[in-house]
């Protein structure tokens, strides 16, 4: 789970996760493009592939090639431990 | 000086012209063979045919395949068309078989999306909404 919050701590890396969220299944230059023109963000090429590959490693993306492109998806099941955690805590019967 | 000609880098001339033109309608300009089987190809917007052509350019060198090759998997276009109506003409791609890897997004001033060439490019077009 520490992987989980470290990669949710950066701001630019859950503005990728909203992105995400809006449209699933982008490729790399769609997530650099988004996040400079709707975002602002000037993160290079180079930094956000870093945000990805930090993502990736948390299991909250994806990436899946198809044909020669690859495709970055999103993956909340790395979530559900914090809602069942904290916010749906089982029940002693 | 000025622009005269831009080019994209392409794996098969005959089917580069074929998608050029039969596909996105451009209109061949300057066809003449260069020796080794290449020729001096460009083509044109039908809407301005005194504009800059874009010349079909064989990709045979060998660090053209891995280039290419590594900006089609990340998505990266070679260039960009301007269209009046990116939601249109992907409509109309798309009916023609044409194969999109960014769908219609808006993008601060600008709508792009981005197609596969069948050539061995990514190409973006894109409206500016003013």
């Amino acid at each position: 789970m520490a992987d989980v919050f470290k990669a949710l701590a950066d701001p630019t890396r859950r503005v990728i996760l909203d992105e995400l969220t809006e449209r699933d299944g982008q490729t790399l230059f769609e997530i650099c493009a988004r996040l400079a023109n709707k975002h602002h963000l000037g993160s290079s090429r180079q930094a956000i592939s870093q945000h990805l590959d930090v993502l990736e490693a948390a299991g909250l993306v994806e990436t899946r090639r198809d044909g020669r492109y690859k495709f970055h998806y999103l993956h909340t099941e790395p979530l559900r431990p914090i809602v069942t955690r904290w916010l749906e805590p089982e029940r002693d019967p | 000086m000025r622009i005269n000609i831009t080019s994209v880098l392409v794996d098969d001339q005959d089917k580069a012209e074929q998608f050029y033109t039969e596909v996105l309608g451009f209109v061949k300009k300057i066809d003449i063979p260069v020796g080794g089987g290449g020729r001096w190809l460009t083509v044109v917007s039908p809407e301005d045919p005194e504009g800059t052509e874009l010349l079909l350019e064989p990709d045979g060198h060998p660090a053209a395949g891995p280039f290419k090759e590594a900006l089609v998997a990340d998505g990266i276009p070679f260039t960009q068309f301007a269209v009046e109506d990116v939601h249109a003409e992907h409509e109309r791609l798309r009916g023609l078989g044409v194969r999109f890897t960014q769908e219609p997004t808006q993008m601060g001033p600008v709508t792009t999306a981005v197609f596969d060439d069948t050539c061995g490019n990514l190409i973006q077009i894109a409206q500016y909404d003013g």
